[in-house]
Parts: C-alpha cells; structure tokens; sequence
C-alpha cells in the first residue's frame, strides 16, 4: 500500500507539468492550430521562471516571467501561421528548435558571475514545496492527492473549469466550431482569426507555466534540455486524451506512472524483466496505437473520436 | 486611413523567388546581430568566425559538406511526400530505422562474402526505413489516419529502440554504449578528406527526383494529388496508391541516409544516432520550395550554421547553442516570408474601395 501512495505520489509530481502543457495544446489544437514548438516553449518556460526566480528571490515572479514568455512564443506561432499562412508543422518545429537553442544559450549567461553567468548548478532559496492537507494526506493511496504543491492544487480547479469551459460555454461552442468548420464558424460570425490567436497564446501559456513546473517545483533547478522532450510527450497525450480537457489528466497519470514505476523498480534494484527503454518509449506506441485504433474505429461510428477536423489547416476568408 | 490587405497573387511573380529568401536572410542576419550584441560579442567578429568555422579552409568546407549530405536526403526525403501534402514528420525515425537496418546486417550477418556486406547493408537500410514509412502511409491511405501525429510518435518508438539497442541488446563487450565498430568491409570510403562516398548517393537522388517530379508520368500525378485531389480522382489517379508509394519511396531515401551517415560517420551504433536530420530535413525540405535543387543550398547553409557555432565558442566563447538560436533566427524571417511568394500586400485607401 505504502509503495503504491509513493507511486502515486511520484506519478502526480512529474505529471504536474505535463498536464499544464496538455490542457495549453488541447485548447491550441481545438481551434485548428497545431502547436509543434511546445518542447521549446516549455524549455523557454523553464529557464524563464528559474532565472527569474534566482535573480529576483520570487517565485511567484518566476511563473508570471514563464507564462509572459510562454504567450510571446506562441504568438509567434499564430502570427507566422494564421496571419502569415505558413506551414504549421515547419513553425512548431522552428520555434522548438529557436526555443531550445536560446534557452541553453541564455542558461549559460543569466548566472551569477561568480558561476562564470551560468545557471548550470545554482539553487534556488525556496521552491514550491508540498503542502499536506491535515488529515486527509494519511488516507492509503488516495492521500497521495492531499500532499502536493501549490501548483498541483491549482489544476483541481483548472481541470474541472477547462472541461466546463469547453463544452458548457458559448465560448467553447466557438473554438469547436473554428476548429471543426472555419469557413461555417466565420459564415455565422465568428472571428476565426482572433479566436486562433487567443487560444494559441493562452496554450503557449499554459506550455510555460507547464515548464515553471519543472524548474521552480519537479527538480528546482536548471540543466540544458531539461525538459528532455516532455514537449513531444504533450503532443501524445493530447490524442490520447482525445482532445477533451477532462481526459487531458488520465493519460498524464497513465504516463508519468510507467516512468514513475520505472525509476521506482530501479531505485529498488530490480532486474527489469522490460527494458527501460521499451517503457520509455511506450507512451508514444501506446498513443500510436489509440489514435490509429480509434480513427479506423470512427469510420463505424461517429462519436468515439473527436479530432478537430480543420487541425492544422490554414484559413483565410478570400480563400475557395 | 489606410488598410493593408494580404491577396493572392494572380501571376506568380519571377522575382520574388530570388527577393524574399535574401531580403529573409537579412532580416535574420540584422536580429542575429541584436542578440549577439545583448550577449556582448560583436556581431560581425562573431559572423567572420562562424564563416571561418563553416568554410574557412579545405578541412572546415568538407566537414560541413559531410553534415549537409543527411540533412539534404532527409530533405529529399520528406519533400517528395509533401508533394502530395502527406506530412511526414518521421523522417527522423526512418533515419534511425534505416541505421538499425544497416547495423544489423553488417554486424550479424557473418556469412555473408565481406564485398556485399555493404551493399546489403545499405539496402536494408532502404528497407527499414522504407517500412517504418509504409506503416503510417497505409494507415492514411486505408482508413485516413492523421499522419502528421502517427509518424511523429513513430520517431520516438524507433530512437527508444535503437537506443534499447546500443545500451543494452547490442553493446560491445567492453564500453558503456555503442556497438563494437562495423567491419572495415562495412564503412563507405572517403573521396575527398571527410567528404565519403555518401556524396554519390545524395547528388544521384537529387537528379533522380528532380526526374521523377518533373519529368515523369509519376511526378505529375503526384503534383495533381497535392494541388487538386478531386481532380485527380477525375482524371482516375489513385491517391490510395500514390499515398503509399510515396511514403515508402520517401521512407526508403531516409532510411538511406541514416544507413549512409552511420557507415561513413559514427562506424557503429551509438548514442547520437539521432541527430535531428529528420527534424531539420522538413525545414529543409520547406524552404527549398519542395524543389531536389533548391535543397542543397537550404542544406548546406542549415549545415554551415551548425559547423559554425562551434568556432564561435572556440572564437567568443560564445555557448554553442548560439548556433540554434541563429538557425531559428534564420528560419522564422524566411518562414514569414514565404507568404510573399504566393499573396502580395496591398495598401487599401479608406473609402478608395
């Protein structure tokens, strides 16, 4: 029992960012735009809210650096492919490759000086730390829940609102409808281009903020590529969640569980029967599998499946 | 008042092929040297030394040259799939399937004669990747499963693996990763210094899909999918077929070039054999207008910016990353302008309309 409460424990920690970022992309993706630079966005949001967080001693300042520059680079991304109609795959991957090289660049230069400017091995004062609920926290395995950061606590309420927003609101109503039918969303007077921006930026938000996770809660510190591909991750469990907000956090525990459990069953010595490897790369199989499972099922019946249909497509008004 | 509006061109315009990649190409050269300046090195010292370190003598142009060649294939590669607008970003993950194909014969296939472990090599190589592009091609093809996700995860199943591989299923016996190297049989010789034979293969393929894209009863097919499907259709094109050829025709050239580079460059298989020439393939690709020729010179200069970073850090002692955010300055200007090729501005007076 007590193994399975770390496990969790471990698995919500590390799944803390992910989700973050998952909720950001599901919101991007369901107006059409997909987001292929958020490794980068997530790595720039890491090292934003450490810098940040070191030279200015707050974290809170930390987070609202990581979210800043988590919209600047997602608005970099709507405006290349909404305003300038270039290719959505090759943008994310631009701005991916942009954002890594100059997060380990400015890594090595917002240090101290007595650490030649680098960033590399500097601690930060304090870090979002985990908060027991009295009581509650001592429940077997479902206390795992009650004895977590500030930013875990957070998406209790996020989740729910971001479900709730999506399907029960007007507002909702219109990122579907700009994510599944443009031209029929603009017909009836949607501001296809706007709502795109505006769920662009606050996906490129939330892909910061999933970053601050890393650095100022997960493992409080900076290291080149820290994010070590969580930003493709995020790209799996979107699918996997079926883009809807309230599945965003099963595939989150589904994943950051396996590598949880992974480095558990190393830490304690076993000989693993499945290379680590294998379940390294199992979420991205896994999501492979579901997505084609699904999509063939879908041919059947129609509401298994729930791809916005204009994903990654262009659209301009004057256009046939 | 004025207005701007963005419209499509009616007639594609001669120059602008020529004008927006340079006027591009300033632009990122003007906002490299605004960051290399907010880091307190001089912008045009820290250009001379990026140029010395990409071309700056015979060893440096041919060390660049060898890092253009899997960026150029990869290119190659994911463009002739763009063709018909089947985004395939798995080039990476068929590189690496095309680097396992090629391990696994070279180091395990002991009876054959040494004269055709290389050739068998290579193409199983061509195989490996040109299935691990089929798979997702069928799908979409089949039952239109969303590529553009499907090879994506596919990428990380094939670097696991391989990595799975040289840690743990195919480690030497002495060392802590890596195969043991290939047999000399095994290695693609070199023709001028560190330029090896790999070269060959690339220019081969450009002339060839050149050929094939426009010059063939093929590529014409393929161009009328990507622009026109429904007419297509008409015309009794088989967009089922050509789906699947295409991936697995795209699959096999990075299969090739990850079988090609891991021969030539590392000798065995190890970490690193991921290099992102997939990832940046695709830009390549992109930029070069989709066109065998235009890829080269996108290649090599994608490859004499990475070479160059590290003479800045030798230079400045500068960060190599340095090198990625100039590239990604490189790549946002000339992505914004593209636009310009297709659509032109036009300044609307208010109330003139």
């Amino acid at each position: 029992m007590d193994f399975i409460t770390k496990l969790l424990a471990a698995t919500i920690a590390m799944g803390t960012s992910l989700t973050y970022a998952t909720l950001g992309e599901i919101y991007t993706e369901k107006t059409g735009i997909l987001n292929l630079g958020m490794e980068g966005t997530m790595l720039m949001g890491a090292l934003t809210a450490f810098a940040t967080a070191y030279n200015t001693g707050s974290l809170f300042l930390g987070l609202a650096g990581a979210i800043v520059i988590g919209a600047i680079f997602s608005a970099i991304h709507a405006f290349l492919s909404i305003t300038m109609r270039a290719n959505q795959v090759v943008s994310g991957l631009s701005i991916t490759m942009f954002g890594t090289g100059l997060a380990n660049f400015l890594g090595q230069r917002l240090g101290p000086q007595t650490n030649n400017f680098n960033l590399v091995g500097m601690n930060l004062q304090s870090k979002f730390n985990n908060i027991a609920i009295p009581g509650l926290h001592k429940i077997p395995v479902i206390g795992a829940f009650f004895d977590v950061s500030l930013l875990t606590y957070a998406l209790y309420l996020i989740i729910p609102f971001a479900w709730f927003y999506m399907y029960k609101t007007k507002y909702g109503l219109a990122i579907r409808s700009v994510g599944e039918a443009p031209r029929t969303a603009s017909a009836m007077g949607l501001n296809v281009a706007r709502i795109r921006y505006l769920y662009t930026i606050i996906g490129g938000m939330f892909a910061g903020l999933g970053g601050a996770c890393l650095s100022l809660s997960f493992t409080p510190s900076w290291n080149d590529n820290m994010t070590g591909g969580k930003g493709w991750i995020v790209i799996a469990l979107v699918i996997f969640a079926t883009w809807n907000p309230g599945k965003a956090v099963l595939g989150t525990l589904v994943f950051g569980g396996i590598t949880s459990l992974q480095f558990s069953l190393q830490a304690a010595g076993f000989r693993m029967v499945i290379p680590s490897q294998f379940l390294g790369f199992s979420p991205y199989l896994i999501t492979f599998l579901t997505l084609s499972i699904l999509t063939i099922a879908n041919q059947k019946r129609k509401s298994l499946f729930s791809a916005p249909s204009a994903l990654g497509t262009s659209f301009a008004i004057d256009e046939k | 008042m004025m207005r701007f509006i963005i419209e499509k061109r009616t007639t594609k315009s001669k120059y602008s092929v020529f004008i927006v990649p340079l006027v591009s190409f300033a632009i990122s050269l003007l906002l490299g040297a605004i960051v290399l300046a907010a880091s307190k090195a001089n912008p045009f010292a820290a250009y001379k030394a990026m140029f010395e370190g990409s071309f700056g003598n015979i060893r440096r142009i041919q060390y660049t040259l060898r890092e253009a060649m899997p960026l150029l294939m990869c290119g190659l590669a994911v463009g002739i799939a763009f063709k018909l607008k089947f985004w395939n970003i798995g080039a990476e993950g068929q590189y690496v399937s095309g680097a396992i194909g090629f391990t696994w014969v070279v180091q395990f296939w002991t009876f054959l004669p040494p004269v055709l472990l290389l050739p068998v090599g290579l193409l199983m190589g061509i195989i490996a990747g040109g299935l691990w592009a089929g798979v997702p091609g069928t799908l979409k093809a089949q039952w239109g499963v969303d590529e553009t996700l499907t090879t994506l995860m596919l990428n990380y199943v094939a670097i696991g693996y391989a990595e799975y591989l040289y840690i743990d299923h195919w480690k030497a016996p002495f060392g802590n990763m890596g195969t043991p190297k290939f047999p000399d049989a095994a290695i693609l010789p070199s023709v001028w210094g560190r330029v090896h034979a790999g070269v060959f293969f690339a220019l081969a393929l450009v002339v060839i899909l050149w050929f094939i894209l426009y010059k063939t009863r093929w590529g014409f097919e393929l161009n009328m999918i990507g622009k026109n499907p429904k007419a297509a259709r008409y015309q009794g094109v088989s967009i089922k077929k050509n789906i699947i050829m295409a991936m697995l025709f795209s699959g096999a050239i990075a299969g090739l070039a990850g079988a090609i580079h891991t021969s030539a460059v590392a000798q065995k298989l190890t970490t690193g054999v991921n290099g992102n020439y997939g990832f940046t393939g695709i830009i390549i690709a992109w930029m070069g207008g989709l066109n065998p020729f235009g890829s080269i010179i996108v290649a090599i200069v994608m490859a004499a910016l990475s070479t160059g970073a590290g003479q800045l850090q030798i230079a400045l002692k500068l960060p190599e990353a340095m090198g990625a955010v100039l590239q990604g300055l490189v790549l946002l200007p000339l992505l914004a302008g593209s636009l310009f090729n297709e659509y032109h501005l036009r300044v609307i007076k208010k109330g003139a309309e």
